[in-house]
């Protein structure tokens, strides 16, 4: 038998070991990054490559988004490469792996810009992991590419934001909530996950909602924090608060809880037709793992889905399936296409029309030769990289989630939008 | 010519499609008794292309004219549900044009026409957003509420009261004075005192207000609120809102912390059921075992390996995977711990650090062996469908059945471990080894092989948390990390070696966890909870109950 002292402090040593693990995501395997690199990369002929970092987490707690962007982009690169890469010269990945480690996201953007000389660096998920790239990337001026929807708030020179600013994405989305097809919703909660992308997007929303006339008694604000799983309280107040008036719900919960939370909704008895819940960071790849059954009807906001009807879209879904069986990746059979990943795409293929128009992989002449790129993307509209604000010109469409884990197009803007990165909502 | 001129007439009668039909065949000798033929079979002809231009309307008209048409269906039931049921199957599109297709086994269609034509531009299916959703509903709520069974009256009854605004008196007042069963009658009183509510005759005023009185509907409460806070009402009447407002409160106050207590039970018996197998191998054996939410992580898997092979080999029975699950889980996780204790334990007893992290790095590989074999990814464990749902206790209160399941399990899992560590010889020799090993020895128990079976034992009850977590949470490699922490606390409040003990704790931490959330929302009640349980620790640092005695260090 342990003596009591003894007990305790095993217990708080089993507690802070078991804690530490729980935050860092409990598997940091730099062993990997080199396998990785030497796996993908590309045979070329000694000299005459354009290397090219990939930063996105392979382990740990956002693998299960990440993982797809870093196939998108390789299978991106030997897109290019097949059709004779950039300037004569193949592309050349290098994968590391930041394993959801925010510090370590610094680290290795460093690492890939001093030791491995990258040209342009593709990566980032949570907005946590592009603040910390960001010195980096600019201390060294280098050159990066986040392809995820974001809180905004933020105009870096030496990043290009190919996901969407909150007015492509969040403000639409609301306002669609208000009309008349989306059923007039006059109550709102917004509902989201502890950590800086929620409580930014929040407070712009909620300084819209003002603007619009919606009373501050009629908007409740709750977060949970990561990994929450138990949401019997949240979805009772919801219930309760939805009493009266129309009321919708805006998740900005990421990750995994949204499992446990889509189901709690449907035990409860909530249904998409009385109060939807729209979410800006669920997307195909987040569906594909879970029962659809309690999400059917409500709602997602993304400037691209699966389900877009567009022979350029129908091509990428195509060349994505089929590099997903080539590569024998996981579910393979089951592989699905979503935002970011078409971000990604877009993405790196902008940065090789821009070096070809520049004539070098210089970042200043690449920055400059970057204004005004277009290129037709799979959503089916011309995407355009602003001439100053460094995001793209983006279409806003709202899906209703179908039971087969795809989305039903129920709005979609007519034209690209220009990206706010700065909300007129929030004071700088 | 006239002959001719009587059949102009009667195809006057029979529509255009007659009068086509006449002019092409006016050159032909026609006699009086095939006119007559002609007319009915004429309206029969004329039938389904009606039919067809009430779907194609449909899909002809935008958002607001779909509403309007659903919300007052202009044609017969039978065609809203062949609309239906074409919109539901994903048949139905449209093109740029509005034209309508149906599109079925890979072949496009022009509807009604049922040509089959190629892709068209602005090729779109047609569906139901959630405004137009609600609007069938509504809309068929309204022919239901004329069908035999009670039932189905009763839940056209339920969707009319989510919208009452709408309800049209007259066919309320009708289903009212037609209606026989108690139950519906009385929903449809309370329907109509909401309607009489907004009178103007104070009479009715008041009578409503009585009736309401007897509601628990959370919208009554809105009601009679805004009813109360209305200029120049009568003395009379503000007496009887204000009694009938505080009684429904009541009623909703009571069913809203009873919701809140049964999300403690439920919470509680979660993490329970999570901290069970660890009160074995922490309280009994003294093993810190780091690798017990890999454990429950395992059991989860194993479920879910269950509903697939069930879903391939018995597809009949397939809601039924669970009950083969159960055992499932709690003997794969019993055999894999049992694995652990014999290779990384036993030569670690008493060398408590080591074993820590000796656990942490069996974590660690049974993490990435599942993500080798199962993929990063989370997999899909479907609620059975008699998990699916809830009781509705009251409008405002319903228990779901998965949480109630759990509740249950947990409390059978809980009376059986009683039962087998107090009253069984294995139970006897498990008590005998932990509190004294040597003695135990010198008496004849193979104090090797009970730790192996109690370890085992305590891994296997893992095993049955994470059957009954893949039916409330997600189920990936990451699974057990989120509920170490939890299950680590349950033990150490509770106190050591103590079934009784975790019991407690577990429903402490939950009852409390639940309503610090009620109070101050998740964030912050878990860190106050946490900031409670290092205080308890503290003032008491066995834990809630100790075991008394002397022992052999």
């Amino acid at each position: 038998m342990l003596s009591r002292r003894k007990f305790l402090n095993l217990s708080i040593a089993a507690a802070a070991l078991a804690g530490s693990m729980a935050i860092s995501g409990c598997s940091k395997k730099p062993v990997e990054d080199t396998a990785a690199t030497a796996e993908t990369a590309v045979p070329t002929m000694a000299g005459e490559t354009i290397k090219v970092g990939i930063l996105h987490s392979l382990s740990g707690t956002m693998a299960i988004s990440e993982t797809s962007l870093k196939d998108t982009a390789l299978m991106t690169i030997s897109e290019i490469n097949a059709k004779g890469g950039v300037l004569g010269k193949q592309l050349e990945p290098v994968v590391v792996d930041p394993a959801s480690d925010w510090p370590l996201f610094a680290e290795r953007a460093r690492q890939l810009l001093t030791q491995d000389k990258v040209s342009v660096i593709f990566g980032g998920w949570t907005s946590v992991s592009r603040k910390s790239v960001l010195p980096v990337v600019e201390e060294l001026n280098g050159l990066m590419f986040y392809p995820v929807q974001y809180e905004g708030q933020e105009q870096s020179e030496n990043i290009f934001y190919t996901g969407a600013a909150p007015n492509q994405q969040a403000i639409p989305a609301v306002e669609y909530l208000m009309s008349e097809e989306g059923g007039k919703a006059e109550r709102f909660v917004l509902l989201g996950t502890d950590y800086i992308y929620p409580r930014t997007t929040n407070q712009i929303l909620r300084a819209f909602l003002i603007s619009k006339g919606v009373a501050e008694k009629d908007i409740m604000e709750e977060y949970t924090p990561f990994g929450h799983s138990n949401y019997q309280t949240i979805v009772g107040n919801v219930k309760k608060f939805a009493v009266g008036k129309k009321t919708a719900v805006i998740s900005t919960i990421n990750g995994d809880s949204n499992v446990p939370f889509y189901r709690e909704l449907g035990n409860q008895g909530i249904k998409a037709s009385d109060t939807p819940v729209v979410a800006f960071s669920v997307g195909e790849e987040e569906l594909r793992g879970i029962d659809t059954k309690p999400l059917v009807g409500h709602l997602a906001a993304w400037n691209y889905f699966m389900s877009v009807k567009s022979p350029k879209n129908t091509e990428f879904v195509q060349k994505y399936k089929d590099w997903a069986v080539a590569q024998k990746l996981p579910n393979a059979e089951k592989a699905v296409t979503n935002d970011p990943m078409e971000a990604t795409y877009v993405g790196i293929n902008m940065w090789a029309q821009a070096v070809t128009k520049a004539g070098t992989t210089d970042v200043d002449a690449v920055r400059t030769a970057m204004a005004g790129q277009a290129f037709e993307a799979p959503s089916g509209f011309t995407l355009k990289m602003d001439e100053t604000n460094h995001h793209l010109h983006k279409p806003v469409m709202i899906g209703e989630i179908r039971a087969d884990g795809q989305f039903d197009i129920v709005y979609s803007t007519p034209t690209t939008i220009r990206a706010e990165p700065w909300s007129p909502y929030v004071p700088k | 010519m006239k002959l001719s001129s009587l059949l102009y007439v009667t195809s006057l009668s029979a529509g255009l499609w007659v009068a086509a039909a006449h002019a092409t065949d006016s050159a032909m000798p026609i006699t009086t008794p095939s006119i007559h033929q002609t007319s009915p079979a004429a309206t029969a002809l004329t039938a389904p292309i009606l039919q067809g231009d009430v779907i194609e309307q449909f899909v002809r008209g935008d958002f607001a004219a779909r509403r309007d048409m659903l919300n007052q269906w202009p044609a017969s039931a039978e065609q809203l549900d062949q609309l239906v049921a074409y919109i539901d199957a994903n048949e139905l599109y449209n093109d740029i044009d509005g034209n309508a297709y149906l599109f079925q086994n890979d072949v496009v269609m022009h509807y009604p026409s049922m040509q089959v034509v190629v892709q068209p531009t602005g090729f779109r299916q047609v569906t139901l957003i959630n405004t137009l959703k609600q609007a069938l509903n509504f809309s068929r709520a309204k022919i239901k509420l004329a069908a035999d069974e009670p039932k189905q009256r009763l839940q056209a009854v339920k969707i009319l009261e989510s919208n009452p605004s709408e309800i049209d008196p007259v066919l309320l007042a009708t289903a009212l004075a037609a209606e026989k069963n108690a139950e519906v009658l009385s929903r449809l009183q309370q329907l109509q005192a909401r309607l009489d509510l907004q009178s103007i005759d104070p009479v009715k005023q008041i009578a409503a207000t009585q009736i309401l009185a007897g509601s628990n509907h959370p919208e009554v409460l809105v009601l009679l609120q805004a009813k109360q806070a209305e200029p120049n009402l009568s003395a009379e009447l503000t007496v009887a809102l204000k009694a009938a407002a505080s009684s429904v409160q009541t009623r909703l106050k009571t069913s809203e912390w009873s919701g809140h207590l049964f999300a403690g039970l439920s919470m509680a018996s979660i993490l329970l059921l999570a901290a069970l197998g660890l009160a074995i191998t922490y309280g009994l054996l003294g093993v810190i075992n780091m690798a017990h939410g890999e454990l429950i992580m395992i059991g989860a898997y194993t479920t879910y390996v269950m509903q697939g092979f069930f879903k391939t080999h018995f597809v009949g029975v397939v809601d039924w995977y669970l009950l083969a699950a159960v055992p499932a889980a709690f003997l794969v996780s019993a055999m894999v711990g049992m694995i652990i204790e014999r290779i990384v334990i036993r030569p670690l007893y008493g060398r408590q650090l080591e074993t820590l992290l000796a656990t942490f790095g069996v974590s660690l590989i049974l993490m990435q062996v599942v993500r080798m074999i199962f993929g990063a990814q989370n997999v899909e464990v479907t609620n059975t469908s008699w998990l699916s749902g809830g009781i509705s206790i009251t409008p405002s209160l319903i228990l779901p059945y998965n949480r109630i399941a759990i509740i249950v399990f947990t409390v059978s899992v809980l009376l059986s471990l009683m039962w087998l560590i107090a009253k069984t010889r294995f139970g006897l020799f498990v008590r005998a080894v932990t509190q004294n090993r040597q003695m135990a020895r010198a008496i004849g128990v193979r104090s090797a092989r009970i730790d192996m079976l109690a370890f085992g034992l305590g891994s296997g009850l893992a095993g049955l948390a994470g059957c009954a977590l893949a039916q409330i949470g997600n189920v990936g490699p990451d699974l057990g990390q989120s509920y170490i922490i939890d299950t680590f606390l349950v033990v150490v409040v509770g106190g050591v070696g103590q079934l009784m003990g975790a019991t407690l704790a577990a429903l402490g931490l939950g009852i409390g966890g639940t309503f610090l959330e009620v109070g101050m929302g998740a964030v912050l009640a878990k860190i106050c909870l946490l900031v409670l349980i290092i205080l308890f620790i503290q003032k008491r640092p066995q834990g809630l109950f100790a075991v008394k005695g002397r022992f052999v260090e």
